[in-house]
């Protein structure tokens, strides 16, 4: 791996659509039981046309980007904005462009512009992001 | 009951949270992640404080009536299998805002986690919309 230059993307993360099973897991693993992710019925009910992902599993699936770019550890910061909801069977692509890099801590401090957009090329998730490199 | 600037500051108690193994990994094979070391339970994926949840006294949101609007975690040091975490969590920000959907109240929430040194390990805020 070497150091990425203003400008760079780093590697695009296409993610699974999302499915029933993985929101129920996600559901289980966060404790976020709001069951607008889990009860058609219950999503229904709120005008939803069926249960929608979690915005925080979107935001995992960024910090997924990061990690599998700089590996485990290696996220300094992280802050997005929800922007569309997720729906069911939707195919996210995650994102990231490389906004600036300067020295720090014996390595490499990089900020980064991130976002996780839907097979329409909508933004559904985005933010910005701070990776350090030990090189 | 009443969201308004008066909940400003109000804070949770500190809530003990011992990270565990399985508890990381599962949160990591929810996610779909492939890093062998959220995999194995070692080191937490950067969005795992979610998993932390803490009660603000007085603060008894109905959860239908809430939109996240936003999230952010900074840092210090990456959270372990094994951390024994002292959370706590405060009102920070109340505000109306005119919207697309018309008049809405914003609620911003942090929250910090300390090692059982007291050492900061990260702080998090989390926005949230009020309809």
């Amino acid at each position: 791996m070497r150091l990425p230059e203003p400008g760079e993307e780093i590697p695009r993360l296409v993610k699974e659509p999302v499915g029933k099973l993985q929101l129920l897991h996600y559901a289980g693993a966060s404790g976020d039981d709001n069951l607008v992710h889990t009860d058609v019925e219950t999503a229904r009910s709120v005008g939803l046309p069926s249960v929608i992902a979690h915005g925080m599993l979107s935001m995992g699936f960024l910090g997924q980007l990061l990690t599998d770019y700089a590996g485990a550890g290696s996220v300094r910061g992280i802050e997005v904005r929800f922007r569309r909801m997720v729906h069911l069977g939707d195919r996210l692509t995650c994102r990231g462009v490389v906004r600036e890099v300067r020295g720090a801590d014996g390595g490499h401090l990089v900020a980064l512009r991130v976002w996780a957009e839907n097979d329409g090329g909508e933004q559904v998730t985005e933010g910005d992001a701070e990776i350090w490199l030990g090189f | 009951m009443e969201i308004d600037r008066t909940l400003i500051g109000r804070a949770s108690r500190v809530e003990l949270h011992e990270v565990e193994r399985g508890a990381i990994r599962r949160f990591a094979e929810a996610i779909g992640d492939r890093e062998p070391l959220h995999l194995s339970g070692e080191i937490a994926p950067p969005t795992f404080p979610t998993t932390f949840h803490g009660e603000l006294p007085g603060l008894a949101l109905d959860k239908k009536r809430i939109l996240h609007a936003g999230e952010e975690y900074r840092y210090h040091r990456p959270i372990r299998a094994g951390d024994a975490l002292q959370v706590v969590w405060r009102v920070d920000d109340v505000y109306e805002k005119e919207g697309s959907l018309g008049r809405m109240t914003f609620i911003v929430i942090a929250s910090e986690g300390r090692d059982g040194l007291g050492l900061l390990v990260y702080r998090s805020r989390s926005t949230l919309i009020y309809r």
